[in-house]
């Protein structure tokens, strides 16, 4: 655990002073202090290309009033600082007084242990394993062209000082493996990229030469691409496979329940609470306390310990994903998703882990069941109109469906729906739940948090498929 | 008060002299320091603001070929010394890389000419409310717009770039950012848009009436939009959209992706890969510019470079490492283009808009459906149905595709090239683009 103030003329006396004068008069705020310390090394065009290693500390200093946020950071940590971000917040605030809310949530579960996966495994063996990678796939075939291949690793203490000297802290242990292989057959390039992560040391995703799997996978997304043909263009069925395409969940319906677009009623969904907005059978929840998954939190950016939030409930909308201050001017209480990308960062409701539950159908039935459609299994990014509820993501791997039987593998192709609309088109929800590898970021005004996603195997009955063969 | 040269001078210098103690051939460090002030608007009342202060160091060390970085944003000597000694220890045991060096002496800039990029002008916060007020009240004033959220942000930063090679360089920036999203409703549908300004200089900014006035109108606009059929169809880019396709070609010309092989525009130098009536210039000395510098990342000299000549490509952007694995010199472009341009077409906007009796007008993509490796394009898109030279209605959830390879060589452009942003386009024309819908 980081000690804050050790080297800092600032004592934690001060500090706690500061911040209760401060935020005496508000309805809410805290003092977030944070220090990161997080590695990034590359292999790349058969060379370590770089290795990063970098360390942050600063704070971020919050008061909210009514409707009004105001919010100041700096990455020193001092009096003079504190002081000035304490003036900064009270002349903004001036004129709106609260009454602060010390009522803050407690759990003693954790979700993670407070390891620092950077120092778990020394740089010699980081390399070894990224040169080892570089010479299995370019041995593999002749048809290997750039192999790259990379560790990124963190681990970030935060404390969270309230009104009243209440401190609440987390350690959280971040990593990540990735391989990107492009391969160039006939005149033809495609890439392939594959990458595992989560809240545990590098070792325990790289056991059992696990390095292999991850190099494997990424050679064949990009083998069955050398073979894809252009993707049809227009309206069909989509199967949908399971694991990682629930980034369509988190596109096409996560943002839209996240608490502050529904209280600005901006979301397509803020007035459909309680309305079935989904198929029958379509259960999704957002989880933050799943063991050292990339998504979880032991507690958010505001201290609330996480939950498992039933968003969905066999088609009915039951809850939005709330922080503190969209909780409390929706009357209603803080979910746990309250996030923020680091210190220089505002809070805002984020999500998790983003998950559908199994249902009872085999993928088999889904694509024996279509007559013409594609069958998607891997995506790359998504994006998303909450006010228009239009959303795209972008197949890295897709087949065609023809009669019933899977197809050739088609081109890269952006798929386009309407959120509020498109579970209401789910015809089939499998029995094949799956969470995703570990290695989703999430991008919200400008800042990236670290997510997970899962679902089974779902047939979708209409969606438009962005190819160029009409 | 952003931080003076002399300070970021004396941290330059100290983790030079360090690095250079500890054994490190040669060391290349930068040292910033950013103040910004952001007041958020909401419904016609402050919403937020928020101050950031921010310092931030990152130093390269080298033994011989052997090269690693670190950063930080905590610029205490003793923390410095900590983060030098590792980065150093790292470097170590780093393998070595024939390309690793820092740029050839001969290519760093040598005069720094003013390029007016700062502005002092401090825009109180009772300021930026006043104007943010202004602008909402003009945003809200139809009485379709139910929502309005606008933000002004100011912007003061200063930086060295320091390397044993004895550059020792940097100025002052400024910039001041104004924008406001809208949101509309009609009985059948609720749509988002946006319009924003921003500036080196204050003076500069749009009217907050205009601004708010022009949000709200293309929001407006957008209202009960229908999704039309799969075609074939000709497609105009707003300016908004045809930007995107500059940056898309200059991530294909980055020295990075040719040396990999992983770009569609790799071994393409002198060869058509536009329409022969295209040029793209990208140009580091324009007064008062968003993307100007007077030296890119490294402290490499950045000349103008003709990137594309009568549809022909001529340059990559080539940085130090990868220049040298290409055999080129650095121009200058270590951190990529600076105010990067098509030169305006010769017909008008109007005449555009009718070249075709049916076309489809894009102001808005979604997704990241652009494929450097392949070419290969296919993004989400909301716009217009235009008819003879009219918009008839809003389209959307439709998709767009084509290939870079096919749609660069139709490309026509209109004559309102503007010096908006950093990178800059003329209203584009691509026939021949297959649209997903129905």
């Amino acid at each position: 655990m980081s000690n804050f103030f050790n080297k800092s003329d600032l004592t934690r006396q001060d500090a706690d002073k500061l911040v209760s004068e401060t935020l005496n008069n508000c309805d809410d705020g805290e003092l977030y202090l944070e220090e990161s310390k997080s590695e990034s090394i590359l292999l790349d065009d058969n060379k370590i290309k770089s290795s990063n290693y970098s360390s942050d500390l600063g704070f971020g200093f919050r008061a909210i009033s009514n409707e009004v946020v105001a919010y100041s950071y700096s990455n020193e940590i001092s009096k003079d600082s504190l002081k000035n971000s304490s003036e900064n917040l009270k002349s903004t605030l001036k004129s709106i007084k609260g009454t602060y809310n010390h009522e803050i949530p407690k759990s003693n579960k954790k979700f993670y242990k407070d390891i620092n996966p950077i120092e778990q495994k020394t740089l010699d063996s980081k390399l070894e394993v990224l040169n080892k990678v570089n010479e299995f796939l370019r041995k593999k075939d002749g048809s290997v062209k750039q192999v790259t291949a990379s560790f990124a690793g963190e681990q970030k203490s935060i404390e969270i000082i309230r009104s009243g000297g209440e401190a609440l802290t987390d350690v959280r242990p971040l990593i990540r493996f990735n391989v990107s292989v492009m391969l160039e057959k006939n005149g033809r390039k495609e890439t392939g990229v594959y990458g595992i992560g989560g809240r545990q040391s590098y070792d325990d995703y790289l056991k059992n030469d696990n390095w292999k799997n991850v190099c494997e996978e990424a050679f064949r997304i990009a083998s069955v691409n050398l073979e894809s043909k252009p993707a049809p263009a227009g309206e069909m069925k989509v199967v949908l496979g399971p694991g990682w395409p629930a980034i369509l969940i988190h596109e096409a319906i996560g943002h839209g329940l996240e608490g502050d677009f529904n209280r600005k009623k901006t979301s397509a969904f803020h007035d459909l609470m309680g309305e079935k907005v989904a198929s029958e059978g379509v259960t999704i929840v957002d989880d933050g306390t799943i063991d050292n998954r990339r998504g979880s939190l032991t507690i958010d950016d505001e201290g609330t310990p996480t939950e498992r939030t039933v968003l969905i409930e066999n088609g009915i909308l039951k809850n939005f994903m709330q922080d503190r201050h969209n909780a409390r001017l929706m009357n209603t209480r803080s979910t746990g998703s309250g996030r923020r990308e680091n210190y220089r960062h505002i809070v805002l409701p984020r999500m998790r882990n983003t998950m559908m539950l199994s249902g009872i159908q085999t993928q088999d039935e889904m694509i024996k069941s279509v007559d013409r459609g594609i069958f998607a299994v891997s995506f790359g990014g998504g994006q998303v109109d909450i006010t228009s509820g239009k959303f795209v993501f972008n197949c890295t791997e897709a087949y065609e469906i023809n009669n019933g039987k899977i197809g050739s593998p088609i081109k890269g192709a952006t798929l386009i729906g309407d959120g509020p609309s498109i579970l209401k088109e789910v015809s089939m929800v499998g029995n094949d739940m799956m969470l995703d590898p570990g290695i989703g970021t999430c991008g919200k005004a400008g800042q990236g948090v670290p997510v997970g996603v899962a679902q089974p195997s779902i047939l979708i009955d209409k969606m438009t498929v962005g190819g160029t063969k009409l | 008060m952003v931080k003076d040269q002399e300070f970021l001078k004396s941290k330059a210098s100290y983790c030079l002299d360090l690095a250079k103690k500890m054994g490190a051939t040669d060391a290349s460090v930068t040292v910033g320091h950013s103040i910004s002030e952001t007041v958020n608007f909401r419904n016609k009342s402050l919403e937020a603001s928020d101050r950031s202060d921010g310092l931030a160091l990152s130093i390269e060390t080298y033994l011989g070929k052997r090269r690693s970085s670190i950063s930080s944003s905590n610029l205490l000597d003793e923390n410095l010394k900590t983060l030098i000694e590792k980065c150093f220890e790292t470097t170590k045991i780093t393998p070595e890389d024939e390309f690793n060096s820092l740029p050839d002496k001969n290519l760093l800039a040598k005069q720094i000419s003013s390029l007016n990029l700062y502005d002092e002008t401090r825009f109180e916060n009772d300021k930026k409310i006043k104007y943010l007020k202004d602008l909402e009240e003009s945003a809200s004033s139809n009485n379709q717009i139910i929502n309005t959220e606008s933000s002004f942000t100011e912007n003061k930063s200063n930086f060295i770039l320091a390397n044993s090679d004895g550059f020792c360089d940097g100025y002052k920036t400024s910039s001041f950012v104004a924008s406001c999203v809208t949101v509309a409703k009609d009985e059948n549908s609720m749509e988002r848009d946006y319009e924003f300004s921003s500036k080196r200089h204050l003076s500069d900014i749009k009217q907050a009436t205009d601004l708010g006035n022009k949000a709200a109108k293309q929001t407006i606009r957008k209202l009960s939009p229908k999704k039309i059929g799969s075609e074939k169809i000709s497609i105009i880019f707003d300016k908004r959209i045809s930007k995107g396709m500059l940056s898309a070609f200059a991530s294909a010309i980055s020295a990075s992706a040719i040396a990999r092989g992983t770009s569609f525009l790799k071994d393409k130098i002198d060869e058509q890969v536009f329409a022969n009536s295209i040029n793209v210039i990208d140009k580091p000395d324009i007064i008062k510019g968003m993307g100007s510098q007077n030296f890119d990342s490294e402290g490499v000299n950045s000349n103008t470079l003709q990137l594309i000549e009568d549809g022909i490509l001529k340059n990559y952007l080539v940085d130090t490492y990868n220049g040298k694995k290409l055999n080129l010199n650095s121009n200058g472009r270590s951190g990529g283009t600076t105010n990067l341009y098509f030169e305006k077409g010769n017909i008008s906007y109007e005449d555009l808009m009718k070249k075709n009796s049916r076309s489809l007008y894009i102001t808005e993509t979604i997704g990241h459906g652009s494929n450097i490796v392949t070419g290969d394009y296919s993004v989400g898109a909301t716009g217009f149905l235009v008819e003879d030279g009219e918009f008839k209605y809003p389209v959307n959830e439709i998709t767009i595709a084509g290939n870079f390879k096919d749609m660069f060589k139709n490309i026509i452009l209109a004559n309102d090239l503007e010096f908006e942003y950093s990178v800059n386009s003329p209203t584009m024309m691509i026939e021949g683009m297959t649209v997903a819908g129905k």
